[in-house]
């Protein structure tokens, strides 16, 4: 590969500047701010703190209740990935050969990114609901069957679902635009060869698509670790009985709701080793499949 | 978090802006929302009509929790309001800080005048420091209780409500014998099933009476009398007696009993208005929460919030505040809280006033001292007067979670507890270990 190289300019770093500062302030700053947070008690109103060393690490990876939540995350985060790449690659395929109406359905699947997390939660309440949402039919033919209070399985699979259809909206538009710039020579060619669709989509369409099928995965598997909060929150509160307590969730109610300011900077630390630990296995051991042209 | 600081530094750097110069102007922070919110904001602007020397700049935060957040981020920026309305489970880690002004010294400060002997001292205990001075100003109070379905209960063949725990039991037998769908509409609640269920049996939440005497608390909840209550509790879920009604299961308690379905359930009588406004179609009225039969009733804590005055603000601010505390306090705007939700008066002047009035005695107010009595049984005591437990909302998490997986049959109730207490002893260490050396005023 060949390297290119610049000399140092004054007008570009003026230029890079605002940029860098913004990175600063808002990803680089508070990262160190709960860096040194997770190894004090910080007071929350201001007044002081106590260095504690590892104390808030050790006392947050001895609690079999964490363990579960790195549990439900890992378990949230593939299913979602795994959900939403699929059913948005299977529409993407629809959309990309022009089955009739495919220009509406083209608009109307990305709408669900538009739509904000507590939204999508709010909406699959109506959905989910044992006493009045449409699963409530499922009580009608067998009482207390679906329960999302009683059943941790339930509760899991209904965030899951919810969180896979906002996400399969953004996984749509990089799927069609990475099926539409597969030249069409190439189909044609395998057309005449006598392929039919299915087998030029094993053979052809999904092989040129593994660069885009490694950037979603890295993308939606980052994307639920970290953007789940809102599904949670308004659709199950994290229970039934820390079921779907998710490790970004149980930041937020230790930090926010509870004053524990340490304790949830620790976790957000390890959240964030364990994103960038996934995403190193993904780049090490993935990424050796992928083909770009 | 400190894009949540920036973003409330912003808003209030926009908000200043606007400040002019004839009014004297104070920044009040509320947590109540919807008609509650509606009610707190019409105070502001009664008290802005009432005199024209102060201005009251109220501004709603959606929800109690949401209050004591978004204060700590602009304390710690330095642009806070003057006052904040908090609830009790958010202010042991304020009243350590000592960044607020109490009350009482507030008041004597300013030279604005307020009876302390009149507040009743199931409230006033719950505010006020060990020497008996006010830490924040009572405002919005109410206590728990049961409502009943009346037509439910004659059915039944039950005449009075009862007043203890055997007498209930008893009754939702009767009802559901006399085949009613649902009993009891039963959603865990640590304030009701376990805080108040303490005081009104004066046994124990915490050693340190409570928490009151020193930071080195633990829990004591799973040694007591709580125990064969959730236990209790748990039988008549099994029996089908109560049934679980949670927003997660499908229908809220409040939900299931206002369309008719339960007879019975447990809340705050701050819904006693609520009720009112959804007109359920049948008799219904109010009831103490019960007490077991072998043990002699005790008084309840009031619940609810309360108003603070942080530090860090100019004197005229203060006198701002204070005279708005003082017009709060009137019987007037007491009237006015009380005839607007189903909070209850928090000075004994204002009650007897009321009584003395008949206020009691006409719909839609019939019963609602229920309260007050619940409140004022017994003389407080020193497992009577509240709790003062750090780390508050997530005992009650705690609490709540273990419960929830007992009731579904993933352990006993006891292990639950047990599990509930020594995870919330983790917390109060934490916490003590946080302000170490400090100890509540």
């Amino acid at each position: 590969m060949r390297r290119a190289y610049f000399k140092f300019s004054w007008i570009a770093a003026a230029l890079l500047a605002p940029q860098l500062l913004i990175i600063f302030v808002f990803f680089y700053w508070p990262s160190a701010q709960a860096l040194y947070w997770a190894f004090t008690l910080e007071q929350p109103w201001g007044g002081g703190n106590t260095w504690v060393g590892l104390d808030n690490f050790r006392k947050v990876l001895s609690d079999p209740y964490y363990w579960g939540s790195v549990r439900v995350s890992v378990i949230y985060a593939l299913a979602t990935t795994v959900l939403a790449m699929s059913m948005a690659l299977t529409l993407a395929i629809f959309v990309d050969r022009q089955l009739a109406g495919y220009k509406a359905y083209r608009v109307a699947i990305i709408w669900p990114y538009a739509v904000a997390a507590p939204a999508v939660g709010l909406a699959f309440q109506f959905v989910f609901n044992p006493g009045a949402g449409i699963f409530s039919y499922i009580n009608t033919i067998s009482p207390g069957w679906w329960d999302l209070s009683k059943y941790p399985w339930q509760a899991v699979t209904a965030i899951v679902i919810a969180g896979a259809w906002k996400q399969v909206a953004y996984s749509f538009v990089f799927f069609l635009a990475a099926l539409q710039s597969i030249p069409r020579s190439l189909t044609e060619a395998a057309a005449m060869d006598g392929a039919r669709p299915l087998r030029r989509m094993i053979d052809l369409q999904l092989p040129l698509l593994t660069p885009t099928f490694f950037f979603l995965l890295v993308i939606n598997i980052t994307d639920s670790f970290t953007d789940s909060f809102g599904i949670v929150d308004t659709l199950t509160g994290g229970g039934p009985f820390r079921a779907t307590d998710l490790m970004v969730y149980k930041i937020y109610a230790d930090g926010f709701r509870g004053f524990d300011y340490s304790g949830a900077a620790a976790q957000s630390i390890i959240l964030m080793l364990l994103v960038m630990a996934l995403t190193f296995v993904q780049f090490r051991y993935v990424e050796k499949r992928v083909h770009y042209t | 978090m400190n894009h949540k600081l920036a973003t409330a530094a912003l808003v209030l750097a926009a908000t200043a802006g606007t400040a002019s110069a004839e009014k004297i102007k104070f920044e009040y922070w509320y947590g109540l929302t919807g008609d509650l919110g509606a009610v707190v904001a019409e105070t502001c602007n009664r008290f802005n009509a009432s005199q024209d020397q102060f201005e009251a700049v109220c501004v709603g935060q959606d929800g109690y929790e949401k209050a004591v957040q978004n204060t700590i981020a602009a304390f710690r920026a330095g642009k806070h309001p003057t006052l904040l309305q908090s609830f009790d489970a958010g202010t042991a880690d304020l009243m350590l800080s000592g960044e607020f002004y109490p009350v009482t010294k507030l008041m004597a400060d300013t030279g604005v005048t307020i009876d302390w002997a009149d507040y009743f001292p199931g409230i006033a205990n719950y505010y006020s420091s060990s020497k008996g001075e006010f830490f924040s100003m009572p405002w919005n109070s109410s206590t728990p209780v049961y409502y009943f379905n009346k037509d439910i209960f004659a059915k039944a063949g039950i005449t009075e409500a009862p007043i203890t725990w055997e007498g209930l039991e008893a009754a939702l037998v009767k009802v559901k014998e006399s085949g009613a769908a649902c009993g009891l509409a039963y959603a865990p609640s640590s304030w009701i099933d376990l805080e108040q269920f303490s005081y009104a049996h004066n046994v124990p939440v915490a050693s340190n009476n409570n928490g009151y005497d020193g930071l080195d608390t633990e829990l004591l909840f799973n040694t007591t009398l709580h125990v064969q209550h959730m236990e209790n509790i748990q039988r008549w879920i099994e029996g089908g007696f109560a049934t679980i009604r949670t927003q997660a299961a499908g229908k809220t308690a409040r939900d299931s009993f206002v369309e008719g379905e339960c007879a019975v359930f447990f809340s705050s009588i701050a819904d006693h208005n609520t009720i009112h406004k959804l007109t359920p179609a049948f008799a219904w009225d109010v009831q103490m929460i019960p007490t077991y039969e072998a043990v002699e009733r005790n008084n309840t804590v009031v619940g609810g919030a309360s108003l603070w005055v942080l530090s860090g603000k100019t004197d005229e601010e203060y006198k701002a505040a204070a005279t708005y505390l003082a017009f709060l306090a009137t019987k007037e705007e007491q009237q006015f809280l009380l005839e607007n939700t189903g909070y209850i008066p928090v000075t004994k002047s204002t009650y007897d006033a009321l009584l003395a009035e008949g206020f009691y005695a006409k719909e839609p107010f019939i019963n609602r001292d229920i309260a007050m009595k619940s409140l004022t049984v017994t003389e407080t005591g020193p497992l009577t007067r509240g709790l003062r437990l750090g780390g508050m909302i997530q005992i009650r998490a705690e609490w709540t979670a273990e419960v929830e997986a007992a009731l579904a049959g993933q352990k006993t109730m006891k292990e639950a507890l047990d599990t509930a207490t020594s995870r919330g002893n983790e917390i109060l260490a934490r916490f003590a270990q946080t302000y170490a050396g400090k100890s509540f005023p």
